[in-house]
């Protein structure tokens, strides 16, 4: 069995090896000319000129497309019209109700994200937290208990939607549950609460396990020799908690905090399979609205969608810098 | 049995007597397992029932295939119900058709005389069975084919390409001084801080403008140059010695040699966690070819799924199969990774 796997791993990477031996002649000659200096910058070149074509310059073309209008894609076809686009983003007579805004849509996307990833994220972060704090404990069969919690993780978010779809429509599992329970059965996604609470729930469910790793690792980081003096002292547990656990797991949990953040802000995926924006408005997210307003509606316009994609990324900036200062600090607490 | 019991039982600290803190870990533990295998499953065995099976409610925990009987006379196998009769005895018999509240039923050993019987009075004789024809017919009646094989494509080449790219980069960037390294790495890093979404509409426009729109390597190509991939090799590179690699140049080695036969086999470990993750993001890839596929023969399987699960009939029966067809990659990843999720793949998986 173990011999078959390595001959086909041989097999595999056959024209692999074939393939360098072939380059090498030809590399030999590129370095004999430039010198190692030449050599570094075909190392580099794949890699930065993917970067280059499909990062750095459609972020810096994002600017440009936000000062145009019209419907048409190609940037040559599309006129400036300077900062209008933000002008229309940002007209509001009062921010807390989209109604009153001139891009209505873009105000109903902004708010249905605030109110999503407020109770996703702490949602998440509850449940990751009591899943770890569970998982460290000693108890048999702790490897597997890990791996249980990290299985929606690897699903993909249109399998995550459509499992979750088949279980909340009307014959579905849950329902099934509801009547056994004596109740009426409900047609869940029809219901503007009930839809926002399963986006919340599924999302949460499915992004939980990565969340918990990470709280994991902060945990078996901490000295097990406070736990023990703690222990001589007869400490009670709750004290334990709050005086050992939680502040040395600040960090970490200051990590995951913003983490969630910046990947609920990007909702999109599962949520989009599972409800389609729906019922009206009511699960309508900031990437659904880009994506609509660059590329699906009717009444397209990709300078719109650029102009609001340029503000959420400002968010994920800052927050990415602050996960990047959490992160490091993280690591400096474990090193001391 | 009491080994077992005893180990079942093991809990922190001393004395034999259950803390309630046990009790809500188990709790926890069993439901959560319940709540994170409970819907796959439930998606599984309900992609193989039929479509009328589907739409029943209550529905059943397991799926069933109504037994059928060959009746002389009819050309097709009719179905068979348990009949209970007026006089309260209960004989199985064969639709023949169903006209309103009542059905037409023949006894399989007496096929001349017809029966009315009320539906009401009728059960299906079934046993546990699966309905094959959910995953079979797709491949053959539809596109899945196309999408599986699309996927594969996908997934394969992007995940050798984003292996060898990354790798080449980590090399460079891990293993040689040179001028502008630190803001290569700096740029690497700022990658980091933008996602998809935010550069949706550009992107398109690049994309369109090489001439990769709606094809496979508009797919392929952005996705390539991950920097957290970038990061792990170069990560891993710089804890192999110098050394080696100075052995190797007094040897006459080119520095493409010196890349491939030292480099590369020792980077080996990295290099099969990036290929694991490369697998499962490239497979579950959604946004991206939702945007840039437009033909139909061209979709992955999870833009197909989305595209047959947005119309206006939807027919789960096919889509549930797909479904689990779908999260089959994904599942053999996780029975065969589920040993190294205990050892910290969360550092890694930042993206």
């Amino acid at each position: 069995m173990n011999s078959l796997a390595t001959l086909l791993g041989r097999a595999a990477i056959w024209p692999l090896v074939l393939f360098a031996r072939v380059l090498d002649p030809v590399l030999r000659l590129w370095q004999r000319r430039t010198g190692t200096g030449g050599m570094i910058a075909f190392f580099l070149l794949p890699n930065l000129a993917v970067f280059g074509v499909f990062v750095i310059v459609p972020l810096i073309l994002n600017f440009a497309y936000s000062m145009t209008g019209s419907d048409q894609i190609l940037l040559g076809d599309r006129r400036y019209v300077g900062m209008e686009q933000y002008d229309r983003l940002l007209d509001c007579a009062n921010y807390l109700q989209p109604l009153t805004c001139r891009a209505d849509q873009f105000w109903v996307a902004v708010r249905n994200t605030v109110v999503f990833v407020t109770f996703q994220v702490s949602l998440m972060v509850t449940v990751s937290m009591i899943t770890a704090l569970i998982l460290n404990r000693n108890i048999p069969g702790r490897g597997f208990f890990r791996a249980v919690f990290f299985f929606p993780v690897l699903l993909s978010p249109v399998v995550v939607g459509l499992i979750w779809r088949w279980i909340l429509q009307r014959e579905g599992l849950l329902n099934l549950i509801v009547t056994n329970l004596g109740l009426d059965p409900v047609v869940w996604l029809n219901d503007r609460f009930y839809t926002f609470s399963a986006a919340v729930g599924v999302s949460t469910w499915a992004h939980m396990g990565f969340y918990t790793l990470i709280l994991l690792a902060g945990l078996q980081a901490i000295p097990k020799d406070l736990y023990e003096a703690a222990e001589m002292d007869a400490t009670p547990p709750t004290r334990v908690f709050w005086r050992i656990t939680l502040p040395l797991l600040g960090p970490n949990l200051a990590v995951v905090l913003v983490l969630a953040l910046i990947k609920g802000i990007q909702i999109f995926d599962e949520a989009y399979v599972l409800t389609g924006g729906g019922p009206g408005t009511a699960t309508m997210f900031m990437t659904q609205y880009i994506y609509e307003v660059g590329f699906a509606s009717i009444l397209r316009d990709p300078g719109l969608a650029a102009a609001a994609s340029i503000l959420m990324g400002l968010v994920l900036v800052v927050l990415t810098l602050v996960q990047l200062g959490l992160s490091r600090r993280a690591e400096k607490g474990r090193e001391r | 049995m009491s080994a077992i019991m005893g180990f079942l039982t093991r809990r922190r600290g001393h004395g034999g007597r259950w803390h309630w803190t046990d009790v809500a870990t188990w709790i926890w533990l069993v439901g959560g397992t319940v709540m994170m295998f409970g819907p796959a499953l439930w998606l599984i065995s309900s992609s193989f029932k039929d479509p009328a099976q589907l739409a029943e409610f209550p529905p059943s925990l397991l799926p069933y295939v109504q037994e059928v009987a060959t009746v002389e006379g009819f050309a097709e196998p009719l179905p068979l119900f348990a009949v209970t009769m007026e006089d309260g005895s209960t004989r199985v018999l064969a639709q023949v058709r169903r006209v309103g509240a009542t059905a037409q039923m023949v006894d399989p050993a007496n096929p001349e005389e017809r029966l009315r019987i009320p539906i009401a009075n009728r059960t299906p004789v079934r046993n546990i069975g699966l309905a094959l024809e959910n995953y079979v017919d797709p491949f053959l009646a539809f596109d899945f084919f196309a999408y599986l094989r699309n996927s594969v494509v996908v997934t394969l080449s992007a995940t050798l390409l984003t292996l060898l790219t990354n790798s080449m980069a980590a090399f460079a960037l891990s293993k040689y001084r040179f001028v502008g390294r630190d803001a290569v790495l700096l740029v690497i890093v700022g990658t980091l801080m933008v996602p998809l979404s935010v550069i949706l509409v550009p992107l398109y426009s690049v994309v369109n403008a090489t001439g990769l729109l709606d094809s496979l390597w508009g797919v392929i190509l952005p996705t390539i140059a991950t920097p957290t991939g970038v990061f792990l090799l170069r990560q891993y590179m710089l804890t192999i010695p110098d050394d080696l690699i100075e052995a190797a140049r007094m040897d006459h080695a080119s520095e493409w040699q010196i890349y491939w036969r030292i480099i590369l086999p020792l980077t080996a470990p990295a290099l099969a966690v990036l290929a694991i993750f490369s697998v499962v993001w490239r497979w579950n890839d959604f946004l991206w070819p939702l945007i840039v596929l437009s033909r139909r023969e061209l979709y992955t399987l999870q833009v197909g799924l989305n595209t047959y699960a947005g119309e206006l009939n939807v027919q789960w029966h096919y889509i549930l199969a797909m479904t689990v067809v779908t999260m089959i990659p994904v599942v053999v990843v996780f029975i065969f990774l589920q040993r190294f999720i205990t050892t910290g793949i969360a550092g890694a998986g930042v993206k």
